[in-house]
């Protein structure tokens, strides 16, 4: 990693590092050798970092006032909404926090898409980057059964009934999963263990995630590899610290403007309605950041297909790095993918808009269509885009656009896009 | 290239206000909108309001829908009507609750404290829909919070009853409400002119009665309300503040490379 051996000036740390190398580790994150170009877009890795351990430790002091029974779930969550000191807090911090998690998360992946940082060398990065992401899609929805409230209660249905599609051994996965015949306290009490379990398996996650990121170095809004260290780059402290201190404020102050003004928005109101199995909601609806996937999944008309096609949706994120055949990474490059990148943008929000709404006529039609181009997008366009477009030219070296010397005209117009870049960072 | 990428954005934001206008539309524009003084950044309860609401929920809601998540304490509480301690005693004690079991074993019936929960209108919940026709009357302590539309929702649906529309047969004990979903409700009306006298003067209309006991819902539904908003606001100030130090500093230290931040 950083080329050069550390030795601590204290006799004290000496012996300790000798032992246990963290200084060493700590040497490492303090000077690890930065592009000095990365734009706002890639402070969202700071960003997710602080969700996740928000997320943790509010949900530590939930737990301690939560009761995972059927009866006793939903007014313990009212107890700690009206009894326990700063709970209200605590709590709309936490149900909030999940969505910020998610808005954060969102941008982190399309910034990856955009800019082609799941290219060669960086691939594990990716895939553990959707484990992690497939891994809060899971603790979110064992999250938003704990209340039990009506949503709780029959999103629970509905998505631990999806396994009931698998050939021949559905149901008795199903029976299993719920721990009875339908979704009840044995239900419950799992769901909160796993939801508790799961942060946790994130967290050794996400330390992999950045020790992966940590052997080839950041990518960069150019795309192209730097020399490290270099006239490229800044050693991580003070520069990316202080700048990812800063975004985070920013995104701070979002957050808590629904903390305190609009905590229930992101929210259905049915979920204050205790569960009841007698009364069926008139729409089931999962919270938002699940929709796209939701909408895949209704605008296939045989159950099992739609199931399979769900985990596809995020199974061909997994293997995009090799269904992308384009050697240039960033878009800047890519004049055509710039565009195809925009309509998935596009795309991915239509199906999130088609989850919400009842899937009959136009809108189911139009999940599909939606649906199609998802998988067109990835399985069809990336590949034969990556061999057919006619990229620009790139520059050597992050300083080289910026001090000028340009070779011919597409190199001008890089220049400009790099500039635009990093005057919008 | 431009161009097809222009195209792309505005598809994107046509979309995207399509999506803003329908979502409005099928959120029942036709409520009725009233200006609450708990709805606004600085917004807190109108305490007269409350007091008032409060007794409109307890000479008429009460008899059939539950309080459950309340305490007698609540009401004496900050941010909430704050009827003095003496008041709130004064209230409590007018109710009964069973207590025990005694050290002979026996259950028992004294006056309600502080500390004891709203009383319950019915024993269990079968018991509360043989008393209303079927139909459970919901639980109040957070009703506001789990209707969308949330106090415009209520207010209206209190105020919302009319004749049905011509050929529209309504079953025995089921009533024509213009704002309840699917329009038909099995509450009866409950508002009339000066049902309830408040003794602050105000005139019982229904008007009134019905933004008094919504009010009262909506604290009951958010009882930190404005804690929440005092806290928020000094909150975003510490945030704010922070930014724009964090920012010159970051100014600072990047002026050390060419690179702009």
């Amino acid at each position: 990693m950083s080329s050069h051996e550390y030795t601590p000036s204290s006799k004290f740390g000496k012996w300790f590092n000798d032992r246990l190398p963290l200084l060493t580790l700590t040497n490492h994150l303090t000077d690890y050798p930065t592009p000095k170009n990365l734009n706002y877009w890639w402070t969202f890795g700071g960003i997710l970092t602080f969700c996740l351990i928000t997320q943790i430790i509010t949900g530590l002091v939930l737990a301690m006032h939560y009761v995972a029974h059927a009866d006793l779930a939903f007014g313990s969550v009212e107890h700690i909404m009206r009894d326990v000191n700063y709970g209200w807090l605590i709590r709309y911090v936490h149900a909030n926090g999940a969505s910020m998690f998610f808005l954060a998360v969102y941008i982190h992946i399309f910034r990856a898409l955009y800019y082609g940082s799941y290219k060669s060398p960086r691939e594990v990065i990716w895939i553990i980057g959707m484990l992690i992401y497939f891994l809060m899609m899971a603790t979110a929805f064992l999250g938003y059964v704990l209340p039990w409230g009506q949503m709780s209660f029959w999103g629970a249905t509905v998505i631990t009934n999806l396994f009931s599609a698998i050939p021949l051994i559905g149901e008795s996965v199903t029976h299993w999963l719920w721990g009875g015949y339908s979704v009840d306290n044995p239900t419950l009490t799992r769901f909160f263990s796993l939801h508790y379990l799961f942060p946790f398996l994130i967290l050794g996650l996400v330390i992999l995630h950045i020790w992966a990121l940590h052997v080839p170095g950041n990518n960069n809004p150019i795309g192209i590899d730097i020399k490290k260290p270099s006239n490229d780059t800044v050693p991580f402290h003070p520069y990316i610290v202080i700048k990812d201190i800063f975004a985070l404020l920013i995104f701070l102050i979002i957050f808590a403007f629904f903390v305190f003004f609009s905590p229930n928005i992101l929210g259905h109101s049915d979920n204050y309605i205790e569960a009841n199995p007698l009364v069926t909601p008139a729409h089931i609806v999962p919270e938002w950041y699940l929709l796209p996937f939701y909408a895949i999944l209704r605008s296939v008309p045989d159950k099992l297909l739609g199931v399979i096609a769900m985990f596809a949706a995020i199974f061909v994120l997994v293997i995009l790095p090799w269904l992308d055949t384009s050697k240039v990474r960033s878009a800047l490059f890519r004049p055509i993918y710039k565009q195809f990148y925009w309509f998935l943008v596009a795309d991915v929000l239509i199906l999130g808009y088609m989850g919400a709404m009842p899937a009959e006529g136009i809108y189911l039609l139009i999940a599909r269509v939606a649906t199609a181009y998802y998988f067109i997008h990835f399985l069809v366009i990336l590949p034969i885009l990556g061999k057919k477009e006619r990229t620009l030219n790139i520059p050597l070296s992050i300083t080289e656009p910026v001090l000028g010397g340009m070779l011919n005209p597409s190199m001008a117009k890089a220049k400009k896009d790099t500039e635009k870049i990093n005057s919008l960072g | 290239m431009k161009k097809l990428f222009a195209i792309n954005i505005k598809i994107i934001l046509i979309f995207l206000i399509h999506c803003c206008v329908a979502y409005s539309a099928g959120n029942g524009s036709a409520l009725l909108k009233q200006d609450w003084s708990f709805k606004s950044f600085f917004g807190t309860f109108d305490r007269a309001s409350l007091q008032r609401g409060y007794q409109v929920y307890t000479e008429v809601c009460a008899s059939c829908h539950s309080m459950q998540y309340l305490s007698y304490r609540n009401l004496a509480e900050e941010g909430g009507p704050e009827f003095s301690l003496e008041q709130a005693k004064a209230i409590a004690s007018n109710f009964e609750v069973t207590d025990g079991p005694n050290s002979d074993g026996e259950m028992f019936t004294r006056p309600a404290k502080l500390s004891d929960k709203f009383v319950m209108p019915y024993a269990n919940t079968e018991e509360a829909k043989l008393s209303n026709g079927g139909a459970y009357p919901p639980d109040m302590s957070v009703l506001v919070k789990a209707r969308a539309g949330g106090a415009d929702y209520i207010y209206s649906v209190i105020l919302g009853y009319e004749d049905p529309p011509e050929g529209m047969v309504l079953d025995d004990g089921v009533y024509y409400n213009k704002y309840m979903y699917g329009n038909k409700i099995k509450m009866p009306p409950q508002l009339y002119e000066d049902l309830v006298i408040y003794s602050d003067g105000t005139p019982a209309t229904p008007e009134q009665m019905a933004k008094d006991v919504t009010t009262f819902l909506a604290w009951t539904a958010e009882p930190k309300l404005e804690e929440r908003h005092k806290f928020g606001f000094r909150a975003i100030i510490y945030l704010l503040i922070l930014t724009i130090l964090v920012y010159f500093s970051m100014k600072r230290i990047w002026s050390r490379v060419e690179t702009k931040v």
